[in-house]
């Protein structure tokens, strides 16, 4: 196990976005979060990122307890992240971008093995040819792409994913999928939120549904699409869903 | 010693309410459109120079010019918006507080080249009231009241009229707004326009009491800063109390320390308050 | 982040300038080259916390203020020689900045901003009522303190050489901070904080010490500007003016590169001249100054070498 959420509750003002949400990450998994607009998922990995303090609960990582650390430290210790509104450092450089990561991250590396790492990464996710160009210039699919690479060459233990596949036509859904399997390829454990169905059905080893900041559902992706109060509060007709979902994927940027 | 303190109240409360009126223009187009007017100060010169000049040669009395110099204000603040700031509203904070400040060194050069630096003055006899002990200068006591008469307009235009709503809608969700079919530019415009008439209008009542030169309003300026971090951003109201509070302080903490030491508390306590006051200071962008 | 041929023409650029008054022996010369070089350790300066950072240090100038009365302090009454004067003025101005960072670096934008002229405004408040400090008639040297320097005439140059020495360290410290690990992480933070910290970078720490860097060269400058001038006072020492002189040659220059801050102090520097002795416009500099600024701000707010930079990929490496 590396990552442990333990009743973690946040409220912001009046409204609850985390209730008493629990569970636990097996290392080299990769984790599936569904649950409609507004339930909490990108809360939860801002309470597992460190961005702001939780109201109660535990965020444990190889068993430590980080809950009290800034997301600096996080960063350190190998947990990475990527934005669902991506958040490139525009007048930086591609390749400056993901040096970013590589040298305040996990890795910890000095300049020069930075740009390394960083040229590998982005070899790997395919911005290898955009490398000078300035990060506020990409599109969006790549500005997906970069936040991608920028997590990635912290050399994380821990990546978690905020919608990277929204947005995306079928053509690169397809290719950040591959991407996806080939970082599960190297060890490293996966978070994602996704309303994308099919893709995280496909790829989820355990999906858990959030449902108005609760934990209504965790186990495999079957079970979990077949659980009753997932279908009700969620899915409807699974078939519809998938459809109404994959719309929505590709509208929403 | 007793009639020294009510000197001192009823004096603190008369000025307060004049760096309140001060304040609420740069209140208003901070809490608008997150710009700081660093011209904040030569508007209010400008405001005194409008006054004396409609004072000295169009004999118009100060207390009803305010009207002309409110008029005259929103005009050339609008004017001003449109070429030194429309064009950069959505940049950096960097962009607005150098063009606003540019604005400041052109009217205060200007003004230096027109008028040199030689104080000037109003010649106004109102006579005074007598509190006690305390003498009241007219002037002063008018000032007060035409604050509060100000302030009170502006607060009708801004809740009460289309225009002030328009601003405040803006003011909470640019974006919204455009849908919504307000045309933000002009509104805009007229949020510029009515932070710096509100500005001359109270410069050109503080002629009324104090001597002036161009380069009067800096003082004012750096005294709204205060209030309105006093008060907080975006009510008329939190401007008047951050002014009374600031008047008070002002010309009572005099009776104690030496009066050397007051800029030295106003901006003490501008400093602190910009740290510890967390909510709605801190982190925003 | 190659490692840039910027320094290669710039430093031995910069040495042909400053030869060029002892060379010559012109005073005028010198005062002008004088100017030049303290404006440009302030722009380079600044432009650590402004330009790599994106905190818009406005009140800047109290650091200048700062160092001036602690190493006019020293010399004054403990007859310290400059050097070691001007370098516990650096040092003050540093540690105040960090101190304060601790505090006003938490606010963002413009909130940032006002704090500096308000801090700046508090200090020249209260300097003007230290009496030991001269208070608001601030301090004068005993024209004997030059003796040490071989005179008068001589302490002027001994201050011109060190006003040399001032901004070629500002400048090569500023490059090394732009090519580092250290300046990496300021520029992330500059783009976007909360991402900065998210990717790991410790945004506290880098801040302050950004502002630290940033208050030292211009402590020991207000150090040696004083040293020349003979005397300090607040009015002078925390002018909110020449702190927004600053960061007018940092616009002007271009912001975030060396060669930018650079660029703009010198040119900044003749125009000024220029301003002051034409009879034309000598009256009227001030109103002129404000509508370059803000035809800059509007027109090309990327600056002189910033616009350079954005048209030839060739010529970007040697303007860093
Ligand atoms: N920083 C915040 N301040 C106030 N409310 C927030 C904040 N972040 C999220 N929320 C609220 O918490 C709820 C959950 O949001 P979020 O976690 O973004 O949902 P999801 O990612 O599942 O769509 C929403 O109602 C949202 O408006
Ligand atoms: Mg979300």
């Amino acid at each position: 196990m590396i990552l442990k959420v333990d009743n973690v509750t946040k409220s912001f003002g009046g409204l609850v976005a985390l209730k008493d949400v629990s569970f636990e990450v097996k290392k080299g998994q990769i984790m599936g979060i569904i649950g409609p607009n507004g339930a909490g998922k990108t809360t939860l990995f801002n309470a597992i990122s460190g961005v702001f303090n939780i109201d109660n609960g535990k965020v444990i990582f190889k068993d430590e307890d980080i809950t009290g650390l800034p997301p600096n430290k996080r960063a350190r210790k190998g947990i990475a992240r990527t934005h669902q509104i991506v958040r490139p450092l525009n007048e930086l450089s591609v390749l400056e971008n993901v040096m970013v990561g590589s040298c305040f991250g996990k890795l910890n590396a000095n300049l020069g093995n930075s740009r390394d790492k960083a040229l590998e990464v982005l070899e790997f996710v395919g911005l290898y040819d955009k490398r000078e160009v300035l990060a506020g210039k990409l599109n969006v699919p790549e500005k997906k792409r970069l936040e991608l690479a920028r997590a990635l060459a912290s050399d994380p233990e821990i990546i978690l994913l905020d919608e990277v596949l929204a947005g995306l036509n079928p053509a690169e859904v397809s290719s950040m999928l591959d991407v996806i399997m080939g970082i599960r390829d190297q060890g490293i454990t996966i978070l994602m939120i996704e309303h994308l169905m099919h893709a995280i059905m496909n790829v989820s080893d355990t999906v858990i549904a959030l449902v108005y900041g609760q934990k209504i559902a965790e186990g495999s992706p079957e079970e979990v699409a077949n659980n009753p109060e997932v279908v009700e509060a969620y899915l409807g007709d699974p078939e519809l869903a998938l459809t109404l979902l994959r719309e929505k994927g590709r509208r929403s940027k | 010693m007793v009639s020294a303190w009510i000197g001192a109240i009823l004096s603190g409360i008369l000025l307060g309410l004049l760096y309140g009126l001060a304040a609420i223009g740069l209140n208003l187009i901070w809490g608008v459109m997150n710009v700081i007017n660093l011209s904040h100060g030569a508007f209010i010169a400008l405001g005194m120079f409008s006054s004396y000049f409609l004072a000295h040669y169009l004999h118009v009395s100060p207390f009803l010019g305010v009207v002309f110099v409110l008029g005259f204000g929103i005009v050339i603040g609008m004017i001003t918006y449109l070429v030194s700031l429309h064009k950069i509203i959505s940049a950096p904070e960097l962009s607005t507080l150098l063009a606003t400040y540019s604005v400041s060194l052109i009217i205060i050069g200007l003004g230096t080249f027109i008028f040199t630096t030689n104080p000037r003055a109003i010649d106004i006899h109102l006579g005074s009231v007598s509190v006690g002990e305390t003498v009241l200068p007219m002037t002063k006591i008018l000032t007060g009241l035409f604050s509060i008469v100000t302030t009170a307009w502006f607060y009708f235009f801004l809740y009460k009229t289309w225009s002030g709503k328009a601003i405040r809608s803006v003011s909470m969700n640019r974006d919204a707004a455009e849908l919504m079919g307000i045309n933000t530019t002009a509104t805009l415009a007229l949020a510029f326009g009515i932070g710096v008439g509100l500005a001359m209008t109270a410069g050109s009542l503080a002629a009324t009491i104090f001597p002036f030169t161009i380069l009067s309003g800096g003082g004012y300026e750096l005294k709204s800063f205060v209030i309105c971090v006093l008060g907080g951003l975006g009510s008329p109201i939190g401007a008047l109390v951050g002014g009374l509070v600031l008047g008070l302080i002002e010309n009572l903490v005099t009776l104690k320390i030496p009066t050397s030491y007051v800029p030295f508390l106003e901006f003490l306590i501008l400093v602190f308050i910009l740290i510890v006051k967390p909510t709605g200071l801190l982190a925003r962008r | 982040m190659e490692k840039g041929k910027t320094l290669f023409w710039l430093i031995p650029g910069l040495i042909v300038l400053i030869l060029l008054p002892p060379l010559t022996g012109s005073v005028t010369m010198r005062e002008s080259v004088f100017l030049m070089l303290m404006y440009v350790s302030l722009a380079v300066s600044l432009n650590i916390i402004l330009g790599y950072t994106g905190y818009v240090s406005f009140g800047h100038i109290v650091f200048y203020g700062i160092g001036g009365y602690i190493a006019f302090y020293l010399m004054k009454f403990y007859n310290v020689h400059l050097i070691p004067a001007m370098v516990a003025g650096g040092i003050g101005a540093a540690i105040a900045a960090y101190a304060l960072g601790e505090a006003v670096l938490r606010l963002r934008g413009a909130f940032f901003a006002i704090a500096t002229i308000g801090v700046n405004e508090a200090v020249k408040a209260l300097v003007n009522n230290l009496d030991f400090i001269g208070g608001a008639e601030g301090l004068f040297f005993n024209f004997k303190i030059y003796k040490a320097y071989g005179g008068a005439a001589k302490a002027i140059w001994f201050s011109y050489y060190t006003m040399a020495g001032i901004t070629l360290i500002a400048i090569l410290v500023a490059y090394l901070i732009k090519k580092s690990k250290f300046g990496l992480g300021l520029m992330a933070i500059r783009e976007d904080e909360d991402a900065a910290l998210v990717l790991g970078v410790s945004t506290k720490h880098y801040k302050s010490l950004a502002y630290a860097i940033s208050a030292f060269f211009p402590g020991m400058v207000g150090a040696v500007f004083f040293f020349k001038a003979g005397n300090i006072e607040p009015h002078d020492a925390f002018h909110l003016i020449k702190s927004i002189e600053m960061i007018f040659m940092v616009m002007l220059g271009g912001y975030g590169n060396v060669t930018g801050a650079l660029t703009g102090a010198l040119v900044y520097e003749r125009l000024k001249g220029y301003l002051l002795v034409s009879p034309l416009f000598k009256d009227l500099h001030m109103a002129i100054s404000g509508a370059i600024l803000l035809l800059i701000v509007l027109f090309m707010p990327q600056g002189i070498v910033g616009f350079i930079r954005e048209r030839s990929k060739r010529l970007r490496e040697w303007l860093e």
